[in-house]
């Protein structure tokens, strides 16, 4: 398994995060510091590092003196480690014989370093013919049985620690490259990179600026898992007396070597030598592990099961009691995510409700929440979220307090989904037709065969006519209109009475969107399915609802008909959400986009959360909680000012 | 399909050629050569007659392009030459030593890959404190040094309680219970780590897919949760695992010559070993050839089960 190590570091996810922070060496350093295991790791390789390299001062005994009186004394106060059967301090030995493994892993790691970070950063930066020879290359290493490279290599040179750290070094480069070239490839892909270049920036300065600092963390992550490697096969063919043999010293893997002859007599000798080794190796891993969680900024654990999640301290109710039509009701629906420890409301007290059969939009920048609101009703909020306080009654029942299994007879069948990226909502493994009869056999009780008709009338229903060519298909063979029409076949396999289109038209061409909504329309008005659209584009907001929900930095601003939000917006941020529209400007006038971004939940400001993007904020917007008023009968809005926005007009 | 299989064809007889010729090169490079080698083993000393009669009718004295493409010719044949110190036919002392080395090898995929894959599942799924026990199992199963746990495991399992033999092969021939036997202690040392490697990816692999967007939007269609990791999330973790098995299977060559050498166990490693110390350049080529025959066999083999898991491969 020595090879291994070193073989199996290309894990996926270890790709930069698109658009991430660059990952600056102090700010690794500082999260990596919070980790208490990362920080054991660290404390112990520098101990063993010191140990060795002051070994000469610090060590107990010189490493070959004997002492014949006491052979195998086992660890006492004389020899903290006990003595092997010359009598030799074991401790010393160690401490010395870490000097031979850690030369050796250095001498790897910088061939390791050099050739891989050159290589990949070449390969990814200059492309062309000069990442097809490279990956060749590093296709032909990899392919090698590297033991026997290691074994030849050391035929050559017998015994020759440095010949066989240079091998093992080129034999291990091609991951390091590949993550390197990887990772150069995407940042170079990015804007700022293309800027860069345009901007006059040489190549070398662009890869020293931008590029070297966003690969620290996964280089690093590489580099301690080929230093763990090189540890372990440093120590195996010392241990086979191939490298370092016994005669130049004690090195931990000839230590363990001649362990192994007394092992019958003392068989605590074994435990020195192998603990330092085990120890080293996983410290090394350990570190490496910690450097990914950091920079990748990804938490890998599981999310919290839903048992823990459950509708635990909650609000009562508020806001007025839903009307007879309704077929879902939202009051005061408020969603918190737990990161790191804190809990971080990201949408708070959302009410709106769903008539049968009602197209109703929700609209809003990004970050907004519309999304999370969504996905809660269908009690598929993403780990570590959950709903704090407020209800959603639908059909007598409360989804935002309801358990896991009884979600079994919602999703699907009374509330279904389409997403914004169809194709990355299907199984890529699996045929379109494995897809809908699953779907289709989940939700009636059907045969087979009974199921395989119903699919391709599904796909009738959705304007897909050739059965014949779209079953078979698998995803990847579809377009991106075919695949949200097939998205949406699946979602009315169950007759739902609900259908949230959460962005469907965002990732499709211009001319598919208008006929993806011409189907919803269509569908709407045949089925009689109320539709939650979620949307930042006016344009499919008009063409598609009724009335219309404006969200804001996790919540409602404004609520009134489609009709009368572009008359009259009553919300600052609605109004500038339409002047922003390139739909409905004048032609020839310049866009005037709102100032500013949408702060994070974490940063929301006191009172108005619009307040510090907003043109007609007084002192009074930061002052406290904006409650939500209804300047005409039928509409909300949560703005003091809007008197005087219809004054300005 | 024909462009597939030609395309493998060819980089295999490439990289078998790079191989066995890099090889040549190297082992030419050592200090020393067989000549001397046989020679001092007889007698202790020798002429330097002698000497040279003996290169001769190894046939060392010659360049080595045409040794080389005297070994070329002789695989064309079926011929890797004849051992020089045995005076055996390479092929017949390699087939020899195939299956005890085999043996070990794929048991020990075997176990790595049921007992590992589960592990991985497990944990990605279930979290908690089952989850960190897994890590830190795979931490260590990757850190334990292989021929130091081989020690361990002879010292607790074939001396203090005598479970199974300390050192030796038996085959298969001689009846599957001593065969298993004889190589339990071997493969449990490959395990160790061989499993932990397979968790972590595995574990890797399951939780990268169940954060995809098709898991939410196979739930948001009413599937049930068993449903979706049994059938749709395990379809698609098991692209990278298969991968990574591969990988395993190419890197346990590397582990066997240990572990042969430790458990004395009359396989391909132990031979490399021996061969490279001795200078006996047909076995040394012969060895490298079997391995990059195995190491092209097992990337054949992955790429045949990644077209069968990956839709998007197979359709190009």
């Amino acid at each position: 398994m020595t090879l291994a190590a070193s073989s199996a570091t290309t894990a996926p996810g270890q790709e930069l995060p698109p658009g991430g922070v660059p990952a600056g060496r102090a700010r690794i350093l500082r999260e990596l510091a919070r980790g208490p295991l990362a920080v054991a790791s660290a404390a112990y390789l520098a101990t063993v590092v010191v140990l060795a390299i002051g070994a000469s001062g610090l060590a107990p005994d010189a490493p070959a003196t004997q002492d014949l009186a006491h052979v195998l004394s086992g660890p006492g106060a004389a020899h903290w480690l006990g003595t092997d059967r010359l009598g030799r301090d074991v401790l010393s030995r160690l401490m010395f014989g870490g000097r031979v493994t850690l030369l050796g892993v250095a001498e790897a790691l910088v061939v390791f370093a050099g050739l891989g970070l050159t290589l990949g950063l070449v390969a990814g930066f200059v492309g062309g013919w000069a990442d097809r020879v490279i990956a060749r290359f590093g296709d032909l290493v990899l392919a090698m049985p590297g033991i026997i490279v290691l074994l030849m290599v050391l035929s050559v040179f017998p015994g020759d620690e440095l010949a066989t750290m240079i091998a093992l070094a080129l034999i291990s480069c091609p991951t390091l490259l590949r993550v390197v070239r990887g990772s150069t490839l995407a940042i170079r892909g990015e804007l700022y990179i293309t800027a860069a270049r345009l901007s006059g920036l040489t190549s070398l300065r662009i890869m020293r600026r931008h590029v070297l600092p966003r690969l620290v963390g996964p280089v690093t992550v590489q580099l301690s898992l080929f230093a763990a490697a090189a540890v372990l096969v440093q120590s195996a063919l010392s241990f086979l007396g191939l490298s370092t043999p016994e005669t130049q010293g004690p090195s931990w893997g000839n230590m363990v070597g001649e362990a192994s002859d007394v092992i019958s007599q003392d068989p605590w000798l074994l435990v020195p030598a192998g603990g330092t080794i085990v120890l080293t190796v996983m410290a090394l891993g350990l570190l490496g592990d910690a450097v990914r969680d950091v920079t990748a900024g990804r938490h890998l654990g599981p999310p919290p099961r839903r048992r823990d999640a459950g509708p635990a301290r909650r609000a009562p109710v508020r806001g007025p009691a839903a009307p007879a039509t309704s077929l879902l009701s939202v009051r005061g629906l408020t969603i918190a995510f737990t990161m790191a420890r804190r809990e971080v409301t990201v949408v708070r007290d959302v009410s709106f409700d769903v008539a049968r059969g009602e197209a109703l939009g929700i609209v809003g920048e990004s970050g907004c929440g519309k999304s999370v609101t969504t996905r809660a009703l269908l009690g598929l909020l993403p780990g570590g979220g959950r709903v704090t306080a407020g209800s959603a009654l639908f059909g007598g029942r409360d989804l935002a307090a309801m358990a896991e299994r009884d979600f079994s007879r919602i999703r699907g069948n009374m509330i279904a989904l389409i997403s914004q990226e169809p194709m990355s909502g299907l199984d890529p493994s699996f045929r379109v037709g494995s897809q809908l009869t699953e779907v289709v056999r989940r939700h009636n009780a059907v045969s087979a065969r009974q199921a395989r008709a119903r699919a391709a009338e599904l796909l009738a229903m959705v304007n897909l006519p050739e059965p014949g060519e779209v079953l078979p298909a698998y995803p990847h063979e579809l377009s991106g209109g075919m695949a949200q029409r097939v998205s949406i076949a699946l979602a009315l396999a169950g007759n739902p009475r609900l259908l949230i289109a959460d962005e469907p038209t965002t990732s499709l061409d211009v001319t598919v969107q208008a006929g993806i909504l011409a189907l919803l329309r269509e569908l709407r008005e045949r089925l009689g399915m109320a539709i939650i659209l979620v949307t930042h584009d006016w344009g499919v907001l008009a063409d598609l609802c009724d009335r219309a929900v404006v969200m804001y930095a996790g919540e409602v601003v404004e609520l009134a008909s489609v009709e009368d939000i572009y008359r009259s917006p009553r919300h600052p941020y609605t109004e500038g959400l339409l002047a922003a529209n390139p739909r409905l400007a004048p032609v020839g006038d310049v866009l005037p986009a709102i100032p500013g971004t949408v702060p994070p939940p974490s940063a929301w400001p006191a009172g108005c959360h619009f307040q510090p993007r907003c043109s007609y904020a007084t002192d009074h917007c930061g002052a406290g909680p904006i409650a939500l008023t209804a300047p005409d009968p039928g509409r909300l809005t949560r703005c003091i000012h809007s008197d005087k926005m219809v004054a300005a007009r | 399909m024909f462009r597939q299989v030609a395309r493998w064809l060819a980089s295999s007889v490439i990289l078998l050629f790079l191989i066995t010729a890099l090889t040549f090169v190297l082992a030419s490079m050592a200090p020393g050569d067989a000549a001397k080698a046989i020679l001092s083993s007889q007698s202790g000393s020798y002429t330097a007659q002698q000497y040279q009669q003996t290169r001769r009718a190894l046939g060392i004295d010659q360049p080595l392009p045409v040794q080389y493409w005297h070994w070329l010719d002789g695989v064309l044949h079926g011929s890797l030459g004849t051992d020089l110190f045995s005076s055996q036919p390479v092929t017949q002392e390699l087939n020899a030593r195939l299956g005890p080395s085999l043996s070990i090898i794929l048991a020990t995929v075997i176990v790595s890959g049921v007992v590992g894959v589960s592990l991985g599942i497990v944990s990605a799924l279930r979290g908690g404190a089952l989850g960190r026990l897994v890590d830190v199992v795979s931490l260590a199963g990757l850190a334990l040094p292989n021929f130091w746990l081989a020690l361990v495991l002879v010292e607790l399992l074939a001396v203090k309680v005598q479970v199974f033999p300390a050192t030796g092969y038996v085959p298969l021939g001689a009846g599957p219970g001593p065969w298993l036997r004889s190589i339990a202690l071997p493969v449990l040392t490959l395990s160790a780590g061989a499993v932990a490697f397979v968790a972590k990816q595995t574990r890797d692999s399951v939780s990268e897919v169940m954060s995809r967007e098709f898991v939410v939007m196979l739930r948001a269609r009413g599937l049930s949760r068993r449903s979706v990791v049994l059938k749709h999330a395990l379809r698609n973790a098991a692209i990278p695992v298969v991968t990574v098995v591969g990988l395993l299977l190419v890197s346990l060559l590397g582990g066997t010559v240990l572990i042969e050498d430790v458990f004395s166990i009359p396989g391909l490693g132990q031979q490399a070993v021996t061969a490279a110390g001795s200078h006996d350049l047909p076995v040394i080529e012969g060895v490298a050839f079997y391995f990059t025959v195995i190491v092209v066999l097992a990337n054949l083999l992955v790429d045949l089960s990644y077209r069968l898991l990956n839709p998007r491969v197979r359709g190009s």
